[in-house]
């Protein structure tokens, strides 16, 4: 039985063999009810081996917020346990795996999906396309992201969870001060789940500047698809590095290498440093797609044409250049002289000027607008002075030598919550209440959808106001306890009372789900919301194959120009229409790199050896398949036409 | 026939072949850091040019653009980001 001692638990609690009890239970739980309803084939058929943008993208979305969930209960245990002096709920070895946890789920599998999630499903819509440019790699990526999410998770019961903090900086991430493989499991599954964004972003920036419908010239696309196109060029260039770096890291812990060393030649700060020359475009690459949605969201629920479209798509490829020469500024203090310190403090500030003009472009756009306050505007408002207050206190930290007293306190942790949520979770509640009927055909209750965004507003300022001051006093971040003396208490408490507040709201965001899926009308227009761009022009849900017929784009608003100019959008008759073939590979490929990447964080050989090349006969097979996809002939698409008209009456 | 010929592609094999000597004579022959570093860097990057122009069909297409566009971002990239790392952690240290 030796062999199986790995996998035990280092640092074992109640709570964790609860969470195994229940993980159990659950797998029970879906496996008989999948039987029971006989929904087995539909699962498979439907889901697991489906290239359609449009489902990938909802199951990016389930992922996102489940994996949201997660993050969140890892946050309310990091606040429960600070919430009083000297409280001893986690001791500090759980309390560093929870840090660690919530910030690489918060980022790599709840961030990162959710905006591939509006990405696929919005993006093909947004310029006429009937899917993406190569649909099975998009299946892949979705396969690839959801196995290496689902490897991290696991690692909490099975052989403990990274405790080295989401940076995992090397020496405390190497083989001597991590000793358990915990920090395997961030090397392989970020990896795994890298090779997919990685795919997505080849796939998007493809799809972008090739399958544009005719007449959409660059400067004709929506600012959402042009974020896009952003974003995923970053992507093309930052996570080669992270690829690298996750590499470099992997072959120490596993091989004795010495690139992290301190020893025998090796270079600890390199981690550092290659961390964040991936970390901070990985920044932008959340930011750009949230501030595309607040774009489409300002501009139509003001009743006005963005204002300042030629400034917002130069301002976004300059903030993409920039993004890519300011990552010294998260180590400001790590040794290196003033000259760097002083080169990137600039170039940090700069970074300010393109996102100003941004925000001024957005006020612009409202003013003499006539403002609607649904529940997405809501988001796009409330963004706007939060999200402010971050940037101005990121101005702060990006003062080289001021950021000697800021570094690594509560007040930096402040800061970068102040930008992320109100930049990403903001913007993808936002996104989500805004693109729910186009995915789902029917529409969010804004009644509780407004409770839900007050209660989150007033919960997330609570929360994370109090820490600017608590990090100014002096408060480290990651610290698991402080003793009465210091006074953090009373503030402490109060971040953990706003903790609560926040958590309601996601719940009732929740119960929103449920109720409106319960009783939300099912008639409603393909274009509830009035707006202005070409996904809307299409029915809600949008069938297979997108549009009955391609339509022809001669504005930036073709939508709104169809509707108000009349300039004809869809014309010619129907032909039949080219589709991709569904395929179970990417799924079965991806539950192998999931082994592939269980068998190294153990290091057990045997199992690598196969698992790798089952990778390389799914790649093999890939390339001898003939899969010429299939038609959809004129009168289904006639039929399915009149279905929809009939539907939406 | 003289036309079917791909002669700039044979041209390019054999050119690479050379380049790849040259590199490896660097393993064989005793130079100094500074020489031997250098001629692996310069047939580095010629040979990846002759790989991307010659083999990949870079600039034979309405695409030209656009993929040379990629290439010099993602050389300036790279740029920045090495000479960033040596500013930081040799130069700077």
């Amino acid at each position: 039985m030796d062999y199986f001692d790995r996998f035990a638990i280092p640092h074992p609690s109640p709570a964790i063999y609860a969470s195994m009890v229940a993980i159990g239970l659950t797998v029970v739980a879906i496996i008989f009810g999948l039987t029971y309803f006989k929904k087995w084939g539909y699962l498979w058929r439907e889901w697991l081996t489906t290239v359609d943008h449009k489902r990938i993208g909802i199951m990016y979305l389930i992922s996102a917020l489940i994996m949201l969930f997660r993050g969140g209960v890892d946050a309310i245990m990091m606040r429960a346990q600070t919430a009083v002096p000297d409280n001893k709920l986690l001791d500090a070895q759980h309390y560093n795996e929870v840090f660690t946890t919530h910030g690489v789920v918060m980022i790599i599998f709840m961030a990162m999906p959710f905006i591939y999630a509006l990405m696929n499903v919005v993006v093909p819509l947004q310029i006429g396309a009937r899917d993406v440019a190569f649909p099975r790699l998009n299946a892949l990526s979705f396969w690839l992201f959801f196995m290496g999410a689902m490897l991290f998770n696991i690692s909490f019961v099975i052989g403990g969870s990274p405790d080295a903090g989401w940076t995992s900086y090397f020496p405390l991430a190497g083989n001597d001060f991590s000793q358990s493989v915990g920090t395997n499991y961030y090397m392989l599954s970020i990896q795994i789940a890298g090779i997919g964004t990685l795919i997505s972003g080849i796939n998007f920036t493809t799809t972008i500047f090739k399958m544009r419908a005719p007449g959409m010239t660059l400067m004709k696309m929506p600012m959402f698809t042009w974020t896009a196109l952003i974003t995923n060029a970053i992507v093309l260039f930052a996570f080669p590095v992270l690829t690298i770096a996750l590499l470099l890291g992997t072959m120490d812990r596993l091989f004795g290498t010495n690139f992290f060393t301190m020893t025998n030649g090796g270079m600890d700060m390199l981690w550092a440093n290659l961390f964040w020359v991936w970390g901070h475009p990985e920044v932008y690459i959340l930011i750009l797609p949230a501030f595309g949605i607040y774009s489409e969201v300002i501009s139509t629920f003001s009743r006005r044409n963005l204002y300042g479209y030629k400034s917002m798509v130069g301002s976004i490829v300059i903030i993409s250049f920039f993004s890519f020469l300011v990552w010294t500024h998260h180590f400001f203090t790590m040794g290196q002289g003033p000259l760097t310190n002083s080169i990137f403090s600039i170039t940090t500030m700069a970074i300010a000027i393109p996102t100003g003009i941004k925000i001024f472009n957005w006020l612009l756009t409202m003013r003499k607008g006539s403002i609607k306050f649904t529940v997405p505007m809501l988001y796009s408002v409330g963004f706007i002075p939060i999200f402010t207050i971050g940037g101005v206190t990121g101005v702060m930290l990006g003062m080289a030598s001021a950021d000697y007293q800021y570094h690594n306190t509560m007040f930096l942790v402040a800061h970068f919550h102040y930008t992320i949520i109100p930049g990403v979770v903001f913007a993808m509640i936002a996104g989500l209440t805004y693109w729910w009927p186009k995915m789902f055909g029917f529409m969010l209750n804004e009644r509780i959808g407004k409770w839900a965004f007050w209660f989150i507003a007033i919960g997330f300022n609570v929360t994370f106001f109090p820490m600017f001051f608590t990090g100014l006093d002096g408060q480290a971040r990651r610290m698991y306890t402080y003793s009465e003396a210091t006074g953090f208490g009373p503030l402490n408490m109060l971040s953990f009372a706003g903790a609560i507040v926040l958590m309601i709201g996601f719940a009732l965001i929740v119960y929103n789900v449920y109720y409106s899926t319960r009783y939300a009308s099912r008639n409603i227009s393909a274009d509830p919301w009035n707006a202005r761009t070409l996904e809307w022009a299409t029915h809600s849900p949008v069938p297979s194959y997108n549009f009955a017929i391609t339509p022809q784009v001669n504005s930036i608003e073709a939508l709104w120009d169809h509707k108000k100019k009349g300039q004809p959008l869809f014309s010619g008759p129907i032909e039949k229409i080219h589709m991709p073939n569904n395929s179970g590979v990417p799924f079965i490929m991806s539950c192998i790199f999931f082994v592939w990447g269980f068998s190294f964080v153990f290091s057990m050989w045997i199992p690598a050896i196969i698992t790798t090349i089952g990778i390389f006969v799914c790649m093999a097979h890939r390339s001898f398949e003939k899969d010429d996809g299939y038609y959809i002939s004129v009168k289904e698409i006639e039929d399915t036409e009149k279905e929809c008209e009939v539907q939406s009456r | 026939m003289s036309e079917l010929f791909p002669r700039k592609q044979v041209m390019g094999f054999v050119f690479s072949l050379v380049l790849t000597a040259a590199a490896l004579t660097v393993y064989f022959m005793d130079l100094s850091f500074a020489v031997g570093m250098t001629v692996l860097l310069v047939t580095a990057f010629v040979q990846a040019a002759v790989q991307l122009v010659v083999f990949m069909h870079a600039g034979e297409t309405d695409d030209k653009v656009a993929i040379y566009m990629n290439i010099y971002y993602g050389v300036a990239i790279a740029l920045v980001t090495i000479f960033g790392t040596l500013l930081i952690l040799v130069w700077d240290m």
